[in-house]
């Protein structure tokens, strides 16, 4: 939670590809790192939460952005 | 010649006539006539019309006079959804399951605008309604409650006898939609305390372009196509006797045969699953007890559905994903995502009534690499994005640091199904199905 937050920008990309950046965003941070990931894709909406639960990682927050698609906050855990 | 050697596993979609179907449907092509005039060509059509219609009842446990004949089970649905609401006179509240198909769901949103109040019902992460919540919403005032017998597209078997006290106890209708689950598993009115019943033709073995409903005596119907009064009222428009004729062929021929091949598809379902336990990040779908036979759903992490059925295709298999990302007007698969399961790479494989082991493993042998070339490229994709944009700064070596089984998405990489692909949600692991 101390380490700096990584900004992932999928905007504009259709699943999964926000999906695979997130993943290999988590997988490059310290345990306790942050990921942000700005996406607008239908799809990531429903599966970004439900990679973090298949993947034990926290999703911290969702926010609408009010250009347009979404914040998703995702802390690694593990 | 490509047509010729497809393996051709999405019979959920639409299958191919039964034998007995096409040589009714042939036979009554040359029988024209019309059921509703009185010389003798009309009465031979009436006779049999009367026939298939008395077939199709008796397939499903119903009266012959409450059988509707329609274009398929998209009319069925509509003609009993709106129907039924037309016709009705206080009950105003539709209850529905959040995973219906969509020309149920369809005719019952339309009418939340015209002064109905409609409620939709969740699903737990095996796409099971959620009984309790279901109970909590029939009102006194519920019209209809609106429940699949097995969704179409993770084939998970719905607790509709449970539905239908539910309905029952408050006075409301059941309409059960069963156009995934006749001629596969036992369909019969009573057994499942269904009031209406939705079947297609195409589904079931018999031509594309039939269908019929099963409207009970207590269901009071207003005809959606008007015009005549055929179908006694609740239909008009000329029966389309060789399709009838063929797809009460099919009905009977498959409510006959299904029983006997129920073990042949479970087994090989159950081995497409236990081949899916080799391909990294792979999560099936739906629930590994209440299940259709014949039907396998699973999604293939970090990996296009669309992309992956085109690789199929090339190779000569033909199966359906529930996910079309591609265009970004459309949205995910209202299936997968009220069940809160992962809606990208969604493959769906079912069975035809004679599909062998071969036909699995044709499957099996062509996907993982499918599955492990998309993900390469999506894994270069990754890199060249990073390396346009300057990055954010993380710290990164050459090789992926990822956690265990983090879900590092990495063609052919071998990490196994152990602690990857598991999910955690509440929907079955593979191996554990059967």
């Amino acid at each position: 939670m101390t380490t700096a937050t990584t900004t992932v920008d999928c905007l504009g990309l259709a699943c999964p590809i926000p999906v695979v950046r997130l993943a290999r965003a988590v997988a490059s941070v310290e345990l306790g790192g942050v990921v942000e990931l700005l996406a607008d894709d239908p799809g990531a909406r429903v599966d970004i939460p439900v990679w973090c639960r298949l993947k034990d990682q926290e999703l911290l927050a969702r926010h609408d952005r009010p250009e347009g698609g979404w914040v998703f906050r995702v802390r690694r855990a593990r | 010649m490509r047509a010729a050697a497809e393996t051709y596993l999405d019979a959920a979609s639409t299958t191919p006539l039964h034998p007995r179907a096409r040589a009714a449907l042939v036979e009554a092509l040359d029988g024209f006539g019309d059921p509703s005039r009185l010389y003798g060509r009309g009465r031979r059509a009436r006779m049999l019309l009367d026939r298939s219609r008395e077939q199709l009842a008796a397939a499903v446990g119903a009266a012959p006079d409450e059988v509707v004949l329609t274009s398929g089970g998209t009319e069925a649905a509509n003609l009993a959804v709106t129907g039924l609401a037309r016709a009705a006179r206080r009950r105003r509240h539709l209850v529905v399951g959040a995973v219906e198909h969509t020309s149920v769901l369809a005719p019952a949103r339309a009418l939340a605008g015209q002064g109905f109040e409609v409620t939709e019902v969740g699903v737990d992460g095996s796409g099971r309604v959620e009984e309790a919540e279901l109970a909590a919403a029939v009102r006194d005032d519920t019209l209809l409650v609106c429940l699949q017998h097995a969704n179409h597209e993770v084939g998970t078997v719905q607790p509709v006898r449970e539905a239908a006290a539910l309905a029952h106890q408050r006075g409301a209708l059941l309409l059960v939609d069963a156009c995934q689950t006749l001629g596969r598993l036992p369909v019969d009115m009573a057994t499942l305390g269904a009031d209406l019943l939705v079947a297609s033709g195409h589904k079931v073995y018999g031509p594309p372009g039939t269908g019929f409903l099963v409207a009970s005596r207590q269901a009071r119907l207003r005809p959606v196509l008007v015009g005549d009064e055929r179908e006694r009222r609740r239909r008009a428009g000329m029966e389309n006797l060789p399709g009838v004729a063929a797809m009460a062929a099919a009905v009977s021929a498959r409510v006959a045969e299904a029983s006997a091949e129920q073990d042949r598809m479970a087994a090989l379902a159950g081995r497409l699953v236990a081949g899916l336990a080799g391909i990294p990040e792979v999560v099936v779908h739906g629930d590994p007890a209440h299940r259709l036979p014949h039907l396998v759903a699973f999604s293939v992490l970090y990996v296009e559905g669309e992309a992956l059925l085109l690789l199929l295709h090339a190779k000569g298999i033909a199966v359906h994903s529930g996910s079309s990302c591609t265009a970004d007007t459309q949205e995910p698969s209202h299936v997968l995502a009220a069940m809160g399961a992962i809606t990208h790479g969604s493959v769906r494989v079912s069975f035809l009534r004679d599909a062998t082991r071969a036909d699995v493993d044709r499957l099996l042998e062509v996907l993982p690499d499918a599955v492990a070339d998309l993900r390469e490229m999506a894994e270069l994709d990754t890199q060249a994005v990073e390396r346009a944009t300057e990055g954010s700064g993380e710290p990164r070596g050459g090789a992926p640091v990822g956690p265990e089984g983090s879900g590092e998405p990495r063609g052919g990489a071998p990490v196994g199904p152990e602690g990857s692909g598991e999910p955690r949600g509440g929907a079955p692991v593979g191996r554990e199905r059967r």
